[in-house]
């Protein structure tokens, strides 16, 4: 154990003279928080409308004025025909088209139903279908303003409420997500790049001869990641909470809790990387390789449920799923920890793994 | 009594044999020289009797200790220093001499003491608070030679300690190998130069993983007809089939 203390002075020493290490510890948080919400954004904006109004009575010219005022679409022209608005579908001015009809205002009145036409461009599969449908719901509201139609009356019923993120913000969804995925950043890429550094250097080899056994080697790599992985936590619920307002409806020492068994995981992880390369850029490579898997597959920008089936599968071996699920769980939902006994279970199960994983790897000759 | 025992030592990488059947002792106190060109398998040897490389045959024990089965045992009585500059760059010259020490059990007093002691010696008070990577690569090599001892090993390996040094400092270097083995240290050293090997009790000369002559300076001088250790190399390597690298 004293060994322990003077192989830590060492670590924390080097860390702190690193030129990059410190800097990177700040920046990263507050590049990735601030910056990747706005970028990582579902919402569709700026969505170019073609219109086709072969009406031209003062209600499409209302319908009009209320789809463009959403805030959602642009007008990018206005054509006499629908084949000409065709047209700027195919050179990529327009996303969707949407077509009034002839005598548009006079069969509303009259028999209270009329047809609209919406047509999309589809090569953006999320752009057209998620525009369509922005559209169809401001025509429905348009449809039920204005009263004297008796359609309203007939489709009404429908009420939709959103639990937990009551305004469908998809910053609230994304920050915590980020922040699992800080710290799978310090975790994994760090610790995978850190021993393998000591191998180009050769000063390993001056270990090894050394009676330090390699689970206390390791030890000492793993704690100080664990260490800048949890205050990086700290100042990344800063930024949550001064920037986005953001504060866990749930305890933030859950939150720790599942941060510290996690950064044992996936300092673990970095180190088993780390132990079995040679060089820098194969330990990098193969850090970048299993990061992109982990973060297509842990639900953090597409659900997990719709997923195909073995690639849900696949996210039950993933730690950063788990830990996305309980952020935001824990940050919006305010579970408890009896509601996430399973996750806590399975991100000590990873920690355990691939710490063992690490020390296997690891040669002493 | 021997420090260093090995019979059929033997390692191969895949169908290659970097160290062929070598078989010999080394006494307490001694400063044994081990010779031969590049890629004579001089070092892969050493690594195995440090218990950094696990033999493919044969047997060998060092300080007592087998080097298959009691390889952390044998770390505990031995020095090593690499080819490669291994102390850490990034680190000033008393941490690194307070990290060894610490991982040796040395107690915090005796860590002071021991580490004035050595900058003394090395005449490296003046430079206590330096970074290791600031030094120029003599002090290096002697810094790292005085860590390597730093628990007062039995046995201390040295791998090319005095590659790329210059004369004076190797002269320097050489006495600190002395003051060492006087303290009873055992010295297993490899080296280039031809004069050092002068220096040694005894020298062993390897050519294309075989030990082919085993004896002190002064009977090899004898047996090969030769004026100095430079002429007896050249009798010996000139058999080599291994080239360089």
């Amino acid at each position: 154990m004293r060994m322990l203390k003077y192989l830590l002075e060492k670590e924390f020493k080097q860390i702190k003279r690193d030129r990059f290490l410190p800097r990177i510890i700040f920046l990263l948080p507050v590049i990735q928080l601030v910056i990747l919400p706005f970028a990582a954004n579902f919402e569709m904006r700026n969505i170019n409308l073609s219109i086709v109004d072969n009406d031209h009575t003062v209600l499409s010219r209302r319908l009009t004025d209320k789809v463009l005022s959403s805030g959602y679409f642009r007008l990018a022209d206005v054509s006499p025909r629908y084949d000409e608005a065709l047209v700027s579908i195919e050179s990529n001015a327009a996303d969707i088209i949407l077509e009034i009809p002839s005598r548009f205002e006079e069969r509303l009145g009259r028999e209270g139903t009329a047809e609209l036409l919406i047509a999309a461009n589809a090569v953006n599969g999320t752009k057209g279908g998620i525009g369509s449908s922005y559209l169809a719901s401001i025509i429905q509201d348009f449809n039920q303003e204005k009263s004297l139609s008796p359609i309203s009356a007939q489709e009404g019923g429908i009420r939709v409420t959103n639990l937990f993120n009551p305004h469908l913000n998809y910053k609230n969804y994304m920050v915590p997500g980020i922040m699992a995925f800080l710290l799978t950043l310090i975790g994994g890429f760090l610790s995978a790049l850190n021993i393998v550094s000591e191998k180009e250097k050769g000063t390993i080899e001056q270990i090894n001869v050394t009676p330090v056994p390699k689970a206390l080697f390791l030890l000492s790599k793993l704690i100080p990641f664990w260490v800048i992985g949890l205050i990086l936590l700290t100042i990344g619920a800063c930024i949550a909470w001064l920037v986005y307002g953001l504060l866990p409806v749930g305890n933030m020492g859950i939150i720790y809790l599942f941060a510290a068994v996690y950064l044992m995981a996936f300092t673990g992880f970095g180190l088993a990387i780390s132990s079995v390369s040679s060089t820098q850029q194969q330990a990098m490579f193969t850090a970048f390789f299993f990061m992109i898997i982990f973060v297509l597959l842990s639900g953090m920008f597409t659900p997990v449920s719709s997923m195909p089936v073995w690639a849900q599968e696949l996210t039950r071996v993933n730690p950063l799923r788990y830990l996305v699920e309980v952020m935001r769980m824990v940050y919006l939902k305010g579970s408890t920890l009896s509601d996430l006994t399973g996750h806590f279970i399975a991100v000590c199960l990873f920690a355990l793994f691939f710490n063992v994983l690490a020390i296997v790897s690891y040669k002493k000759r | 009594m021997n420090v260093i025992e090995t019979d059929k030592l033997t390692k191969c990488f895949g169908t290659f044999t970097a160290v062929d059947h070598i078989s010999f002792t080394v006494g307490e106190g001694e400063i044994f020289g081990f010779l031969g060109a590049n890629g004579a398998g001089k070092t892969t040897a050493m690594r195995m009797l440090c218990g950094l490389s696990t033999p493919t045959s044969g047997t060998g024990k060092v300080a007592g200790f087998d080097i298959y089965k009691e390889t952390e045992q044998i770390k505990r009585h031995i020095g090593y220093m690499s080819q490669k500059f291994s102390l850490y760059g990034d680190l000033k010259v008393w941490e690194n001499i307070r990290l060894y020490g610490g991982i040796y059990g040395l107690s915090e007093k005796q860590l002071k003491a021991k580490t004035d002691e050595l900058l003394r010696v090395l005449d490296l008070e003046n430079e206590r608070n330096t970074l290791v990577d600031a030094l120029p690569l003599g002090w290096k090599q002697k810094l790292a030679f005085s860590v390597a001892i730093i628990h007062e090993p039995r046995i201390v390996f040295l791998d090319e300690p005095t590659g790329g040094v210059d004369p004076v400092t190797r002269r320097q270097f050489w006495e600190l190998i002395y003051q060492a083995a006087e303290r009873g240290i055992t010295v297993f050293v490899t080296t280039h130069y031809m004069d050092e090997a002068e220096y040694c009790n005894r020298v062993s000369i390897m050519v294309d993983g075989k030990i082919e002559a085993l004896d002190s300076p002064s009977a090899l001088k004898s047996s090969f007809k030769a004026g100095n250790m430079n002429e007896v190399f050249h009798a010996l390597a000139r058999g080599a089939r291994r080239v360089d690298n």
